[in-house]
């Protein structure tokens, strides 16, 4: 059993935005090259040119179909440690290896400490915790608690390597405790969610809804004249509309 | 760690650990440009002990403004993939055995300037030089000029030829690789056939603004992945019906009288006369005065004028007599009956795409009400090339991009002509909010390039008088002889493929192995899997590059030079291989001459220089072709004494190449001080300024530039003065395509240049004018109740190509391809998810494992392109997913189509521009219940060479 810091000053997380995930894979792959040099490294990758390629990944993008027929959608879902306010892996850790800091909120696991027993992954609801077999410890998300203060790079180059390689923009960091900050008002904006909210961890990062399809014409303008049947004069009609316009 | 005391019980309490906050990321950080795909992003890549680290984006550079995709943050486990070759290889044992001799550099040279120099001195066309996923077209290009050899071309005939060849026949610039949408005005985005690929970057940075500005985004695919998944709409097609489903868009705006006549009229030739003489050898050409202006008939006076005359208000529609008593009417009223014609009704073409009629007309509402309800201004003055002032600037907030999924099939260069004249008729080219051009495009339309290598043009020791690659405006621009007979050995710029501005790559194994329409000597190819995924019909290829002549019991394709820097599956079939480096490890030009990374705001190219040393006793390839070329003493390669005109290799020849006075590889930092643009002498320091500028340069165009290129006075003369237009003339988008009318006429039997009985009926079918659609060829050819069902391909965000997936990390996201099928589908046919099918073509079967799903056209079933791995390459174990359940489709698209009445065998292309019709194929679905699970076919697994062997273990 492990304890909780009893409030954060801040809750650092991330906003993720389904509407304009594509699915690339880039979070997922600047994630492990960050990584696997870095904190959290090295980032083992087992039998990487064989019949069972497979290793630790700290951030992994699913895509899935949602609904039938007309209704279908194809949803693009990353998904890595959402830093949980009240996070059952930090609570069931038998070591005090997980940690949830009191600074930042952000979720860490203690490589000295951790002796591999995988409590932490079966209490993770999310599945976001990997376990890393070559070092028998437990590897997850650490926010780039690494990059997001490190002097060492430029300022705007201090958020997780995730957020700084995404193509199209869907993915935002900051302080979610701060209802002035960037994220903060975009999850209020666009509804932002709570992944298994009724499991009652308290995620910290938000999900922002794929926005709703419209099919209206009037979405963008006016709906034009109703169209003639293609009856032999749409030819005619035409020439002499644009007789008028010359002639104007 | 401190352990504070807790009672047994309580939880623990730890202090936090010290977490280092701020270690540096490496030692080093270098700047270049990625090569996990063909977008050329600018990247950071940090060192750390002599290793690369890490590799970020470069945030000042054009193409990727800082972010980075999948595939280039995976770029490192790329570098230090354990199938890189380590050193020079000579084959021992029979072709395809992998059994080599790893030899020295000096020998392989010799060996290649042995076979080269011969064929040089007798039959320069002996040489087939084809480079593949090529970056540097411009030297390698030039060098095959050199050589004499009319047999060279890159990897454009097996991608985006169709689409690179309508938009220069009509604009002058294209799609993707000379235009881009303008992503940051447009409210409006259609975006056709991107199978998730080209661009990689400019369109998810594109997209996500988009999205962010509340722009509708429309997909036409008939497969809903990655940028699909995100559409406001997305519209699952019909494979190969895209030219219907446009040409129903412009039926509706002709229909309902929502077209931008001014533009049409101020920009485009819809005004021209066109001449009705059937029959006659002028029939279908333009009405031209004396002094070769093509002819509009202006409406006030009555009187015939040119073209080019300002504040036209010209005649567009009825019957129009000439000064000699031809008829002629105007491209406006052809344009508008062929749309207007009942095959383009809603309701018609509903028939055929699967789209329902409410769709397409709501569409094209949306299309109408984006574009002129609500037109984006801009507040910046700008001159037309007639020296007008406009206070604004005024256009149509419509975008549209497409790709692959157009061009891959036999329609493409008519569909995708057809999507431009749906742009031309909304005034959505080259206007703020719509599709614009990449400097130093546009060009002429087409560019003023002929091909070379027509009888008498190649001889023995001597260059070729020209480029290999051109745009034939006329039948007297083909390279046949007076038999009809082809000049090249992919039959390009013949009666087959008249304006195969790309080449055919994907036909040369093929027709060298058959020696039609002659034998070669040397086949020498450059980063092309052509026994694998970027060939059709790949049982047959492998069969082709193995092929015994009975007479001469040789090979019938003699000799195989390859260049990778890989262990790919084409590596076996070579008899000698010369080992390329790492993209990290190479110079590169990314050149305004061949395929620069120019956006509409202004030209643009790059370099890539070494930012580790090999570890292995490899070269780059462009240093290797500049060191053959000086022991072939080739002229452009060799000082008059005999020595090396680029001793210092690549970087030499990027600084000091001139093709013209003052114009070389890079435009940026020329002159001897560095402080011209485009044109100057060769700059010393020039590589270090593109190293300090983060390995690219980009010139931004003046804001009343950038929009209205081609009409627009001061780009047009700046355009002139820096080379990028070879005159200052008006530049007038083609509606009516002039050029192909000509062939028509050929066809017709006109001219001195006619094609063959076999062919006349095909070019006059095919080079129409005015775009329309048709049937894909083999849709036309094999029989559908046996092969109801479309297969196409995609490519997966995270791979590009055979490159991926030996790849450590990318292959643990992607390790074997499904074949997918709507669910609907399956339970009509009785497959269920995870169940094993044949696929059957024409061609041949291929067993693969289907994944059922919602988002795919129900006709259609499709797959991850080059997954599929044949067993034992790229230094995967033989027992890897990517050859035992990984599949291609290659396997059942043919490279020759069915015989048709006459016995001839055309090749599965366009019969326009000869681009591969990958996605023609049509297939039929069986469980394959007897047979255990696993692909099939299987082939002989691939030994590795000895020292690749070493490194794997």
């Amino acid at each position: 059993m492990t304890a909780l810091p009893a409030t954060t000053r801040k809750k650092l997380g991330l906003v993720i935005d389904l509407d304009t995930c594509v699915g690339c894979h880039a979070c997922a792959t600047s994630c492990k090259e960050w990584n696997a040099g870095g904190y959290s490294g090295p980032l083992t990758d087992e039998d990487a040119y064989g019949a069972d390629p497979h290793g630790a990944w700290l951030n992994r993008v699913h895509s899935y179909e949602v609904g039938e027929g007309a209704e279908s959608r194809t949803v693009n879902f990353p998904r890595s440690c959402l830093h949980c306010e009240t996070p059952a892996c930090v609570t069931v850790c038998p070591t005090g290896a997980s940690y949830k800091r009191a600074e930042d909120g952000i979720v860490l696991v203690n490589p000295d400490t951790c002796i591999g027993c995988k409590l932490c992954s079966w209490a993770c609801p999310y599945g976001a915790r990997e376990y890393d077999y070559t070092h028998g410890v437990m590897k997850k998300c650490t926010l780039c608690v690494d990059r997001i203060y490190n002097e060492t790079l430029a300022p705007e180059d201090r958020q997780p390597a995730c957020v700084r390689a995404c193509p199209t923009g869907a993915r935002h960091f900051g302080d979610l405790a701060d209802a002035e900050s960037a994220v903060s008002k975009l999850v209020a904006d666009r509804g932002g969610f709570d992944l298994l909210p009724e499991m009652d961890y308290k995620p910290t990062n938000k999900y922002l809804p794929p926005r709703p399809r419209t099919f209206e014409a009037k979405a963008v303008g006016p709906v034009a004249e109703s169209v003639p049947r293609p009856d032999g004069s749409a030819a005619e009609r035409l020439f002499a509309w644009v007789d008028r316009v010359l002639s104007t | 760690m401190q352990q504070k005391l807790t009672a047994p019980g309580q939880p623990r309490q730890l202090d936090e650990p010290q977490v280092p906050l701020s270690v540096p990321v490496g030692d080093e950080v270098k700047t270049t440009t990625c090569y996990m795909c063909a977008c050329r992003c600018g990247i950071k890549v940090h060192l750390k002990d002599g290793r690369v680290r890490y590799i970020e984006g470069n945030r000042d550079h054009p193409v990727n403004r800082g972010v980075i995709c999948g595939k280039g943050a995976a770029g490192i486990m790329q570098h230090y993939a354990p199938s890189r070759l380590r050193t020079p290889l000579l084959r021992v044992g029979p072709r395809g055995s992998g059994e080599y001799k790893e030899i020295g550099w000096e020998e392989a040279l010799g060996i290649a300037t042995g076979w080269l120099s011969r064929i040089r001195a007798t039959d320069p066309k002996k040489l087939a030089f084809f480079t593949g996923r090529d970056q540097s077209q411009s030297l390698t290009g030039w060098w095959a000029i050199q050589f004499g050899t009319p047999n060279f071309a890159a990897h454009g005939g097996f991608c985006s030829v169709n689409m690179a060849a309508a938009g220069l026949y009509t604009f002058g610039g294209s799609f993707w690789e000379f235009g881009e949408p303008d992503w940051d005005h447009a409210r409006y985005f259609l975006m056709f056939g991107v199978a998730e690929d080209h661009a990689s970057n400019p369109i998810k940075i594109g997209l996500g603004k988009m999205k962010a500005r509340g722009a509708k985004v429309v997909v036409v695919n008939p497969v809903r992945t990655g940028y699909g998944a995100i559409a406001d709409e997305w519209i699952g097609i019909k494979p190969g019906t895209d030219g219907l489903f446009v040409g129903a868009l412009i039926h509706e705006l002709l229909s309902s009288q929502r077209i931008d006549l001014d533009y049409l009229v101020r920009y485009t030739n819809a005004p021209a006369l066109v001449i009705e003489s059937p029959g006659s050898a002028d029939h279908g050409l333009l009405a031209r005065g004396e002094g070769g202006e093509v002819l509009v008939k202006d409406r006030r006076t009555g009187v015939l004028v040119g073209i080019d005359s300002p504040d036209l208000s010209p005649v567009l529609q009825g019957e129009v007599e000439l000064p000699d008593g031809r008829k002629a009417r105007p491209v406006f009223e052809m344009i508008a009956r062929r749309y207007l014609a009942p095959e383009f009704a809603p309701d018609e073409v509903a028939k055929r795409t699967g789209l329902p009629a409410s769709q397409i007309r709501r569409i094209a509402t949306e299309l109408a009400a984006a574009a002129f309800d609500n037109p984006v201004v801009i507040d910046q003055p700008w001159t037309d090339w007639h020296g007008r002032r406009h206070e604004k600037m005024v256009g149509r907030p419509v975008a549209m991009h497409a790709m692959r999924g157009i061009s891959a099939h036999a329609n493409g260069f008519q569909t995708c002509r057809m999507m431009h004249v749906l742009q031309m008729l909304l005034g959505a080219i080259e206007t703020p909010g719509s599709f614009r051009i990449k400097p130093p495009y546009p060009k002429s339309n087409p560019p003023r390039i002929k091909p070379r290598g027509k009888p008498g043009e190649v001889k023995p020791n001597t260059p070729l008088p020209g480029p290999q690659l051109g745009f034939p405006l006329a039948p007297e621009d083909l390279l046949i002889d007076d038999a009809g007979t082809p000049q090249r050995i992919d039959k390009a710029y013949s009666w087959d493929a008249p304006i195969a501005a790309h080449g055919l790559m994907h036909m040369v194994i093929t027709n060298a192995a058959n020696g039609d329409p002659y034998p070669i000597d040397t086949l020498f190819m450059y980063m092309a899997n052509m026994s694998w995924n970027s060939s059709m019909n790949v049982p047959a290829v492998m069969d082709h590059l193995t092929a015994i002549d009975e007479a001469t019991g040789e090979y019938r394709i003699p000799h195989i030079i390859y260049s990778d820097a890989y262990f790919s599956e084409m590596v076996p079939y070579a008899d000698l291989i010369l080992p390329d480096t790492t993209y990290l490890e190479r110079w590169d030009c990314i050149s305004l001459l061949d395929r620069p990374i120019s956006d509409a705001d202004g030209p643009a190219d790059a370099i890539r220089h070494p930012v580790v040393e090999p570890d292995r006793d490899v070269r780059p390839f462009q240093d290797v072709l500049l060191d053959l070329g000086w022991r072939l003493a080739l002229p452009g390669l060799t000082n008059p004494d005999g020595s090396r005109r680029y001793p210092g290799g690549y970087p030499d020849y990027i600084v000091n190449h001139e093709r013209g006075p003052g114009v070389g590889p890079l435009a940026g930092w020329r002159g001897k001080d560095g402080e011209s643009f485009a044109k100057g002498e060769p700059n010393k320091g020039q590589l270090d300024r593109y190293i300090a500028n983060g390995g690219f340069h980009h010139h931004p165009l003046p804001h009343d530039q950038r929009y209205f290129k081609l009409w627009n006075r001061g780009y047009v003369d700046w355009a002139h003065k820096s080379g990028f237009l070879e005159s200052t003339d008006r530049l007038v988008m083609q509606l009516y395509c002039e050029p192909l009318q000509r062939f028509r006429l050929a066809a017709d039997g006109h001219g001195a240049v006619q094609p063959p009985a076999s062919h006349r009926e095909r070019i006059a079918t095919y080079f129409d004018p005015i775009p329309f659609w048709y049937e894909p060829f083999e849709g036309q050819l094999v029989d559908l109740s046996k092969f109801p069902m479309h297969a196409i391909t995609q490519r997966p965000m995270h791979m590009y190509h055979s490159w991926g997936s030996q790849n450590a990390w990318l292959r643990q996201i992607t390790a074997a391809n499904r074949l997918y099928m709507a669910r609907a589908k399956g339970a009509e046919i009785g497959v269920a998810d995870d169940d094993w099918v044949w696929i059957t073509s024409h061609q041949g079967r291929v067993k693969a494992q289907v994944k059922l799903m919602d988002g795919v056209n129900s006709e259609t079933v499709w797959t991850w392109n080059a997954i599929g791995k044949r067993s034992g390459a790229w230094a995967l174990d033989k027992d890897a997913p990517e050859a035992e359940k990984g599949f291609l489709l290659n396997h059942l698209i043919g490279e020759l189509l069915p015989e048709r009445d006459g016995g001839y065998r055309f090749s599965n292309s366009d019969p326009v521009t000869g681009q591969a019709a990958w996605y023609d194929l049509r297939v039929r679905i069986e469980k394959a219940d007897a047979e255990p699970p696993g692909t099939s076919p299987r082939f002989e697994p691939l030994t590795m060479p000895r020292s690749v062997a070493g490194r794997r273990k």
